[in-house]
Protein backbone atom coordinates (compact mmCIF):
# COMPACT_ATOMS: atom_id res chain seq x y z
CA UNK A 1 0.00 0.00 0.00
CA UNK A 2 1.15 3.54 -0.78
CA UNK A 3 0.53 6.09 1.95
CA UNK A 4 1.95 9.58 1.50
CA UNK A 5 4.40 8.28 -1.10
CA UNK A 6 5.76 5.55 1.16
CA UNK A 7 5.46 1.93 0.07
CA UNK A 8 4.49 -0.32 2.96
CA UNK A 9 4.05 -4.06 2.95
CA UNK A 10 0.84 -5.56 4.28
CA UNK A 11 -0.11 -4.34 7.73
CA UNK A 12 3.45 -3.73 8.81
CA UNK A 13 3.69 -0.07 9.84
CA UNK A 14 7.29 0.02 10.98
CA UNK A 15 9.67 2.50 9.37
CA UNK A 16 13.36 2.64 10.14
CA UNK A 17 14.23 6.29 9.72
CA UNK A 18 12.75 9.66 10.56
CA UNK A 19 12.97 10.52 6.84
CA UNK A 20 10.54 7.70 6.11
CA UNK A 21 8.44 8.51 9.15
CA UNK A 22 7.77 12.02 7.84
CA UNK A 23 7.94 11.40 4.08
CA UNK A 24 5.45 13.72 2.43
CA UNK A 25 5.79 16.54 4.97
CA UNK A 26 5.64 19.92 3.29
CA UNK A 27 4.96 23.62 3.92
CA UNK A 28 1.58 24.84 5.15
CA UNK A 29 0.44 21.49 6.47
CA UNK A 30 -1.75 20.86 9.49
CA UNK A 31 0.10 18.99 12.24
CA UNK A 32 -1.40 17.58 15.41
CA UNK A 33 1.16 16.78 18.09
CA UNK A 34 0.48 14.75 21.23
CA UNK A 35 1.69 15.46 24.75
CA UNK A 36 0.83 17.44 27.87
CA UNK A 37 3.59 19.89 28.60
CA UNK A 38 6.70 17.85 27.87
CA UNK A 39 5.08 14.61 29.04
CA UNK A 40 4.46 12.15 26.22
CA UNK A 41 5.73 14.24 23.31
CA UNK A 42 7.12 12.63 20.14
CA UNK A 43 10.57 14.14 20.62
CA UNK A 44 12.33 12.68 17.60
CA UNK A 45 9.50 13.46 15.20
CA UNK A 46 9.40 17.09 16.38
CA UNK A 47 13.16 17.32 15.92
CA UNK A 48 12.78 15.96 12.38
CA UNK A 49 10.10 18.57 11.57
CA UNK A 50 12.50 21.24 12.87
CA UNK A 51 15.36 19.86 10.77
CA UNK A 52 13.13 19.67 7.68
CA UNK A 53 12.59 23.42 8.01
CA UNK A 54 9.03 23.33 6.66
CA UNK A 55 7.17 26.60 7.23
CA UNK A 56 3.65 27.91 7.53
CA UNK A 57 2.52 25.03 9.71
CA UNK A 58 -0.74 24.96 11.60
CA UNK A 59 0.04 23.15 14.83
CA UNK A 60 -2.69 21.69 17.03
CA UNK A 61 -1.25 20.68 20.37
CA UNK A 62 -2.28 21.28 23.98
CA UNK A 63 0.96 23.11 24.70
CA UNK A 64 3.77 24.63 22.68
CA UNK A 65 6.74 23.07 24.47
CA UNK A 66 9.22 25.17 26.39
CA UNK A 67 11.95 27.43 25.11
CA UNK A 68 14.28 25.15 23.15
CA UNK A 69 12.46 21.84 23.65
CA UNK A 70 9.39 20.16 22.20
CA UNK A 71 7.43 22.47 19.91
CA UNK A 72 9.63 25.29 21.23
CA UNK A 73 12.10 24.09 18.59
CA UNK A 74 9.62 24.91 15.82
CA UNK A 75 8.84 28.28 17.37
CA UNK A 76 12.52 29.21 17.34
CA UNK A 77 12.69 28.63 13.59
CA UNK A 78 9.38 30.44 13.03
CA UNK A 79 7.92 27.32 11.37
CA UNK A 80 4.47 27.66 12.92
CA UNK A 81 2.12 30.28 11.48
CA UNK A 82 -0.95 29.21 13.47
CA UNK A 83 -0.85 27.59 16.89
CA UNK A 84 -3.96 26.02 18.38
CA UNK A 85 -3.67 24.95 22.02
CA UNK A 86 -4.99 25.51 25.53
CA UNK A 87 -2.02 26.53 27.65
CA UNK A 88 1.33 27.98 26.75
CA UNK A 89 2.65 28.30 30.27
CA UNK A 90 6.13 29.56 30.74
CA UNK A 91 7.20 29.71 27.10
CA UNK A 92 8.63 33.22 26.68
CA UNK A 93 9.15 33.04 22.93
CA UNK A 94 5.58 31.89 22.45
CA UNK A 95 4.31 34.86 24.41
CA UNK A 96 6.43 37.24 22.33
CA UNK A 97 5.30 35.77 18.99
CA UNK A 98 1.68 35.89 20.16
CA UNK A 99 1.70 39.43 21.54
CA UNK A 100 3.60 40.80 18.51
CA UNK A 101 1.08 39.15 16.17
CA UNK A 102 3.84 37.28 14.32
CA UNK A 103 2.07 33.99 15.00
CA UNK A 104 -1.68 33.47 14.98
CA UNK A 105 -2.81 31.79 18.18
CA UNK A 106 -6.18 30.21 18.82
CA UNK A 107 -6.46 29.49 22.52
CA UNK A 108 -9.01 26.75 23.05
CA UNK A 109 -10.30 25.32 26.32
CA UNK A 110 -8.51 22.06 27.03
CA UNK A 111 -11.61 19.86 27.15
CA UNK A 112 -12.99 21.45 23.99
CA UNK A 113 -9.64 20.93 22.29
CA UNK A 114 -9.62 17.26 23.29
CA UNK A 115 -13.20 16.74 22.13
CA UNK A 116 -12.66 18.58 18.82
CA UNK A 117 -9.74 16.27 18.09
CA UNK A 118 -11.77 13.24 19.14
CA UNK A 119 -14.64 14.40 16.91
CA UNK A 120 -12.21 14.82 14.01
CA UNK A 121 -11.10 11.22 14.29
CA UNK A 122 -14.63 9.93 14.87
CA UNK A 123 -16.21 11.66 11.86
CA UNK A 124 -18.37 13.99 13.92
CA UNK A 125 -18.45 17.50 12.42
CA UNK A 126 -19.34 19.36 15.61
CA UNK A 127 -20.85 19.24 19.07
CA UNK A 128 -22.39 21.53 21.69
CA UNK A 129 -20.63 22.28 24.95
CA UNK A 130 -21.32 24.61 27.87
CA UNK A 131 -17.60 25.34 28.07
CA UNK A 132 -16.81 28.92 27.13
CA UNK A 133 -20.40 30.13 26.91
CA UNK A 134 -20.49 33.87 27.60
CA UNK A 135 -16.71 34.21 27.20
CA UNK A 136 -14.45 35.36 24.37
CA UNK A 137 -14.08 31.82 23.01
CA UNK A 138 -17.79 31.77 22.10
CA UNK A 139 -17.61 34.95 20.00
CA UNK A 140 -18.94 34.30 16.49
CA UNK A 141 -20.11 30.80 17.35
CA UNK A 142 -23.66 29.49 17.24
CA UNK A 143 -25.25 29.01 20.65
CA UNK A 144 -28.27 26.94 21.57
CA UNK A 145 -30.35 26.27 24.66
CA UNK A 146 -30.88 22.71 25.83
CA UNK A 147 -33.01 22.11 28.94
CA UNK A 148 -32.60 25.68 30.11
CA UNK A 149 -28.82 25.82 29.80
CA UNK A 150 -26.81 27.53 27.07
CA UNK A 151 -24.28 25.70 24.90
CA UNK A 152 -21.76 26.67 22.21
CA UNK A 153 -21.35 24.86 18.90
CA UNK A 154 -17.76 23.71 18.46
CA UNK A 155 -16.64 22.26 15.15
CA UNK A 156 -14.20 19.43 14.55
CA UNK A 157 -10.89 20.17 12.85
CA UNK A 158 -10.00 19.01 9.38
CA UNK A 159 -7.96 15.81 9.58
CA UNK A 160 -4.30 16.55 10.25
CA UNK A 161 -1.91 16.01 7.35
CA UNK A 162 0.36 14.47 9.96
CA UNK A 163 -0.68 13.37 13.45
CA UNK A 164 2.44 12.87 15.55
CA UNK A 165 2.09 10.85 18.73
CA UNK A 166 4.25 9.22 21.35
CA UNK A 167 3.36 5.79 22.75
CA UNK A 168 5.09 3.42 25.12
CA UNK A 169 4.76 0.25 23.08
CA UNK A 170 3.52 -0.65 19.64
CA UNK A 171 3.36 -3.87 17.74
CA UNK A 172 4.35 -3.85 14.09
CA UNK A 173 0.68 -3.48 13.12
CA UNK A 174 0.55 -0.13 14.91
CA UNK A 175 -1.51 -1.17 17.93
CA UNK A 176 -0.52 1.29 20.66
CA UNK A 177 -0.15 1.17 24.42
CA UNK A 178 0.53 4.35 26.36
CA UNK A 179 2.09 4.68 29.79
CA UNK A 180 0.67 6.59 32.78
CA UNK A 181 -0.10 10.28 32.15
CA UNK A 182 1.91 10.24 28.92
CA UNK A 183 -1.33 9.11 27.25
CA UNK A 184 -3.04 12.55 27.48
CA UNK A 185 -3.78 13.94 23.98
CA UNK A 186 -1.89 11.18 22.19
CA UNK A 187 -4.80 8.78 21.97
CA UNK A 188 -7.23 11.22 20.30
CA UNK A 189 -4.57 12.70 18.05
CA UNK A 190 -3.66 9.21 16.87
CA UNK A 191 -7.19 8.89 15.44
CA UNK A 192 -7.24 12.28 13.69
CA UNK A 193 -4.45 12.10 11.13
CA UNK A 194 -4.45 11.43 7.40
CA UNK A 195 -1.05 10.03 8.29
CA UNK A 196 -0.55 9.12 11.94
CA UNK A 197 3.03 8.49 12.98
CA UNK A 198 3.68 6.89 16.35
CA UNK A 199 7.10 7.27 17.92
CA UNK A 200 7.45 4.55 20.56
CA UNK A 201 9.87 3.21 23.13
CA UNK A 202 9.50 -0.43 22.10
CA UNK A 203 8.16 -2.31 19.09
CA UNK A 204 7.00 -5.89 19.57
CA UNK A 205 5.62 -8.60 17.28
CA UNK A 206 1.85 -8.91 16.67
CA UNK A 207 0.34 -11.08 19.37
CA UNK A 208 2.70 -9.91 22.11
CA UNK A 209 0.35 -7.17 23.28
CA UNK A 210 -2.76 -8.38 25.07
CA UNK A 211 -5.70 -7.30 22.84
CA UNK A 212 -7.56 -6.29 26.02
CA UNK A 213 -4.80 -3.84 26.90
CA UNK A 214 -4.47 -1.97 23.62
CA UNK A 215 -5.37 1.72 23.98
CA UNK A 216 -5.41 2.62 20.29
CA UNK A 217 -5.96 -0.02 17.60
CA UNK A 218 -3.55 -0.05 14.69
CA UNK A 219 -6.24 0.85 12.15
CA UNK A 220 -5.59 4.51 13.02
CA UNK A 221 -1.83 4.32 12.67
CA UNK A 222 0.10 4.46 9.38
CA UNK A 223 3.70 4.54 10.54
CA UNK A 224 5.59 3.40 13.64
CA UNK A 225 9.15 4.33 14.50
CA UNK A 226 11.27 3.39 17.49
CA UNK A 227 12.55 6.57 19.10
CA UNK A 228 15.02 7.59 21.73
CA UNK A 229 13.57 9.81 24.39
CA UNK A 230 15.20 12.30 26.70
CA UNK A 231 11.91 12.65 28.62
CA UNK A 232 12.73 16.04 30.03
CA UNK A 233 10.80 16.94 33.21
CA UNK A 234 9.27 20.42 33.41
CA UNK A 235 8.64 20.63 37.16
CA UNK A 236 10.70 18.13 39.07
CA UNK A 237 9.01 18.02 42.47
CA UNK A 238 10.01 15.59 45.20
CA UNK A 239 8.85 14.82 48.70
CA UNK A 240 10.83 16.64 51.33
CA UNK B 1 -4.14 40.20 59.36
CA UNK B 2 -5.72 37.97 56.77
CA UNK B 3 -5.05 34.30 56.20
CA UNK B 4 -1.88 32.91 54.65
CA UNK B 5 -2.18 30.84 51.48
CA UNK B 6 -1.81 27.73 53.62
CA UNK B 7 -4.66 28.81 55.89
CA UNK B 8 -6.93 29.49 52.91
CA UNK B 9 -6.16 25.93 51.75
CA UNK B 10 -6.76 24.56 55.25
CA UNK B 11 -10.15 26.28 55.43
CA UNK B 12 -11.17 24.95 52.00
CA UNK B 13 -10.18 21.44 53.09
CA UNK B 14 -12.96 21.65 55.69
CA UNK B 15 -15.42 21.60 52.76
CA UNK B 16 -14.26 18.16 51.60
CA UNK B 17 -16.68 15.31 52.18
CA UNK B 18 -16.11 11.58 52.45
CA UNK B 19 -16.24 9.93 49.02
CA UNK B 20 -15.67 13.11 47.00
CA UNK B 21 -13.87 13.20 43.66
CA UNK B 22 -12.07 16.55 43.66
CA UNK B 23 -10.15 18.62 41.11
CA UNK B 24 -7.67 21.08 42.57
CA UNK B 25 -6.42 23.91 40.35
CA UNK B 26 -2.91 25.33 40.24
CA UNK B 27 -1.69 27.61 43.05
CA UNK B 28 -3.48 27.85 46.40
CA UNK B 29 -5.95 25.05 45.43
CA UNK B 30 -3.07 22.58 45.09
CA UNK B 31 -2.21 23.19 48.77
CA UNK B 32 -5.63 21.89 49.82
CA UNK B 33 -4.25 18.37 49.33
CA UNK B 34 -2.01 18.94 52.37
CA UNK B 35 -5.02 19.37 54.69
CA UNK B 36 -7.32 16.48 53.76
CA UNK B 37 -8.78 15.20 57.05
CA UNK B 38 -7.53 11.73 58.02
CA UNK B 39 -11.00 10.34 58.66
CA UNK B 40 -12.33 10.80 55.11
CA UNK B 41 -11.53 9.16 51.79
CA UNK B 42 -11.33 11.33 48.68
CA UNK B 43 -9.82 10.95 45.24
CA UNK B 44 -8.01 13.76 43.44
CA UNK B 45 -8.59 14.20 39.72
CA UNK B 46 -5.81 15.67 37.62
CA UNK B 47 -7.16 16.75 34.24
CA UNK B 48 -4.14 15.54 32.28
CA UNK B 49 -5.47 12.02 32.82
CA UNK B 50 -5.26 10.74 36.38
CA UNK B 51 -7.74 9.86 39.11
CA UNK B 52 -6.13 9.04 42.43
CA UNK B 53 -3.22 11.45 42.52
CA UNK B 54 -0.79 10.88 45.39
CA UNK B 55 1.93 12.97 46.95
CA UNK B 56 5.19 14.06 45.36
CA UNK B 57 7.61 11.17 44.69
CA UNK B 58 10.86 10.50 46.47
CA UNK B 59 13.93 11.26 44.35
CA UNK B 60 14.26 7.63 43.23
CA UNK B 61 10.56 7.34 42.30
CA UNK B 62 10.45 10.35 39.97
CA UNK B 63 8.82 9.28 36.69
CA UNK B 64 8.69 11.63 33.68
CA UNK B 65 5.54 9.82 32.50
CA UNK B 66 3.68 10.63 35.71
CA UNK B 67 2.82 14.28 36.24
CA UNK B 68 -0.11 16.40 37.37
CA UNK B 69 -1.86 19.19 35.50
CA UNK B 70 0.71 21.64 36.87
CA UNK B 71 3.39 19.49 35.17
CA UNK B 72 4.81 18.49 38.57
CA UNK B 73 6.03 14.95 39.10
CA UNK B 74 3.57 13.05 41.33
CA UNK B 75 2.67 9.53 42.45
CA UNK B 76 -0.54 7.51 42.42
CA UNK B 77 -2.54 6.06 45.29
CA UNK B 78 -3.90 2.52 45.34
CA UNK B 79 -6.99 2.36 43.17
CA UNK B 80 -5.89 5.08 40.78
CA UNK B 81 -6.69 5.15 37.06
CA UNK B 82 -5.12 6.69 33.95
CA UNK B 83 -7.09 7.89 30.92
CA UNK B 84 -6.78 10.25 27.97
CA UNK B 85 -7.70 13.93 27.87
CA UNK B 86 -11.06 13.39 26.13
CA UNK B 87 -12.08 10.93 28.85
CA UNK B 88 -10.80 13.32 31.50
CA UNK B 89 -12.96 16.17 30.29
CA UNK B 90 -15.92 13.86 29.77
CA UNK B 91 -15.88 13.33 33.54
CA UNK B 92 -15.45 17.06 34.15
CA UNK B 93 -18.00 18.28 31.60
CA UNK B 94 -20.36 15.46 32.47
CA UNK B 95 -20.60 16.63 36.08
CA UNK B 96 -18.94 13.60 37.65
CA UNK B 97 -16.39 15.59 39.65
CA UNK B 98 -17.94 16.50 43.01
CA UNK B 99 -15.88 19.57 43.79
CA UNK B 100 -13.60 21.89 41.86
CA UNK B 101 -11.31 24.35 43.64
CA UNK B 102 -9.69 27.03 41.54
CA UNK B 103 -8.06 30.42 41.77
CA UNK B 104 -9.29 33.68 40.22
CA UNK B 105 -8.24 37.24 39.42
CA UNK B 106 -11.80 38.50 39.86
CA UNK B 107 -15.31 37.23 40.56
CA UNK B 108 -18.58 39.12 40.48
CA UNK B 109 -22.10 39.08 41.86
CA UNK B 110 -23.46 37.33 38.74
CA UNK B 111 -21.25 34.36 39.61
CA UNK B 112 -18.88 35.15 36.75
CA UNK B 113 -15.20 34.35 37.11
CA UNK B 114 -12.13 35.83 35.41
CA UNK B 115 -9.04 33.74 35.96
CA UNK B 116 -7.11 33.26 32.77
CA UNK B 117 -6.07 36.43 30.99
CA UNK B 118 -4.92 39.97 31.58
CA UNK B 119 -5.09 41.67 28.15
CA UNK B 120 -1.75 42.84 26.79
CA UNK B 121 0.16 41.26 29.67
CA UNK B 122 -0.18 37.67 30.57
CA UNK B 123 -0.76 35.08 27.88
CA UNK B 124 -0.82 31.61 29.30
CA UNK B 125 -4.10 30.21 28.06
CA UNK B 126 -7.15 28.95 29.86
CA UNK B 127 -6.01 25.34 30.07
CA UNK B 128 -8.87 23.32 31.53
CA UNK B 129 -10.34 26.14 33.63
CA UNK B 130 -13.23 26.97 31.28
CA UNK B 131 -14.28 23.32 31.13
CA UNK B 132 -13.99 22.95 34.89
CA UNK B 133 -16.17 25.97 35.70
CA UNK B 134 -18.75 25.00 33.08
CA UNK B 135 -18.93 21.38 34.20
CA UNK B 136 -18.70 21.39 37.97
CA UNK B 137 -21.81 21.45 40.12
CA UNK B 138 -19.79 22.63 43.06
CA UNK B 139 -17.06 25.24 42.72
CA UNK B 140 -15.03 26.93 45.43
CA UNK B 141 -12.90 29.88 44.43
CA UNK B 142 -9.67 30.43 46.35
CA UNK B 143 -8.29 33.95 46.07
CA UNK B 144 -7.15 37.06 47.86
CA UNK B 145 -9.98 39.43 48.65
CA UNK B 146 -8.31 42.58 47.35
CA UNK B 147 -5.28 43.50 45.27
CA UNK B 148 -2.06 45.01 46.62
CA UNK B 149 -3.61 48.48 46.54
CA UNK B 150 -6.55 47.28 48.62
CA UNK B 151 -8.99 47.34 45.70
CA UNK B 152 -11.69 44.69 45.77
CA UNK B 153 -11.46 41.62 43.52
CA UNK B 154 -15.05 40.66 44.45
CA UNK B 155 -16.81 42.95 42.00
CA UNK B 156 -20.22 43.99 40.75
CA UNK B 157 -19.00 43.06 37.29
CA UNK B 158 -15.71 41.46 36.26
CA UNK B 159 -13.46 43.72 34.21
CA UNK B 160 -11.14 41.04 32.81
CA UNK B 161 -11.98 38.44 30.12
CA UNK B 162 -14.24 35.79 31.65
CA UNK B 163 -13.48 32.12 32.25
CA UNK B 164 -17.13 31.27 32.82
CA UNK B 165 -20.48 32.82 33.61
CA UNK B 166 -22.87 32.19 36.48
CA UNK B 167 -20.77 29.45 38.05
CA UNK B 168 -19.29 30.71 41.35
CA UNK B 169 -21.06 29.30 44.40
CA UNK B 170 -18.60 29.80 47.22
CA UNK B 171 -15.40 31.75 47.75
CA UNK B 172 -12.72 31.48 50.41
CA UNK B 173 -10.41 34.48 50.59
CA UNK B 174 -7.73 35.64 53.00
CA UNK B 175 -10.48 37.58 54.80
CA UNK B 176 -13.73 35.66 54.52
CA UNK B 177 -15.87 32.72 53.48
CA UNK B 178 -18.80 33.86 51.36
CA UNK B 179 -21.60 32.14 49.49
CA UNK B 180 -23.24 33.58 46.39
CA UNK B 181 -27.03 33.41 46.56
CA UNK B 182 -29.34 35.23 44.16
CA UNK B 183 -26.88 37.90 43.07
CA UNK B 184 -25.40 38.72 46.47
CA UNK B 185 -22.50 37.40 48.51
CA UNK B 186 -23.51 36.25 51.97
CA UNK B 187 -20.79 36.53 54.59
CA UNK B 188 -20.50 33.17 56.35
CA UNK B 189 -17.24 33.42 58.28
CA UNK B 190 -14.44 35.91 58.75
CA UNK B 191 -10.71 35.31 59.20
CA UNK B 192 -9.53 35.46 62.83
CA UNK B 193 -9.07 39.08 63.86
CA UNK B 194 -10.57 40.52 60.66
CA UNK B 195 -13.53 42.82 61.20
CA UNK B 196 -16.80 42.72 59.32
CA UNK B 197 -16.16 46.39 58.45
CA UNK B 198 -12.89 45.55 56.71
CA UNK B 199 -14.57 42.82 54.67
CA UNK B 200 -17.41 45.18 53.75
CA UNK B 201 -14.92 47.87 52.74
CA UNK B 202 -12.99 45.44 50.50
CA UNK B 203 -16.06 43.91 48.83
CA UNK B 204 -17.44 45.86 45.88
CA UNK B 205 -20.14 43.29 45.11
CA UNK B 206 -23.38 43.31 47.04
CA UNK B 207 -22.63 41.82 50.45
CA UNK B 208 -25.20 40.54 52.91
CA UNK B 209 -24.25 40.41 56.57
CA UNK B 210 -26.80 38.94 58.88
CA UNK B 211 -26.28 38.50 62.61
CA UNK B 212 -22.94 37.81 64.24
CA UNK B 213 -20.37 36.47 61.80
CA UNK B 214 -18.23 33.75 63.38
CA UNK B 215 -14.48 33.50 62.97
CA UNK B 216 -13.03 30.62 60.97
CA UNK B 217 -11.69 27.78 63.09
CA UNK B 218 -8.36 26.08 62.50
CA UNK B 219 -6.78 23.04 64.11
CA UNK B 220 -3.21 24.27 63.84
Amino acid sequence: MHIGGLKMSGLNKVVNSYDEALLGLSNNMILMVGGFGLCGIPEGLIQRVADAGVKGLTCISNNAGVDGFGLGKLLEKRQISTMIGSYVGENKLFEELFLSGEMKVILTPQGTLAEKIRATGAGIPGFYTATGYGTDVAIGKETKEFNGKMYVLEEAYPKADFALVKAWKADTYGNLVFRKTARNFNSMIATAGKITVAEVEEIVAPGELDPDHIHIPGIYVQRVIKGNFEKRIEQRTVKK
Amino acid sequence: MGLSKEQIAERIAQELQDGFYVNLGIGIPTLVANYIPNNIEIMLQSENGLLGMGEFPTEENVDADLINAGKQTVTTINGSAFFDSAQSFAMIRGGHVDLTVLGAFEIDEMGNIASWMIPGKLVKGMGGAMDLVAGAENIIVAMTHANKDGESKILKKCSLPLTGVNCVKKVVTDLAVMELIDGAYHLIERAPGVSVEEIQQKTEAKLIISGDIPEMKFKS
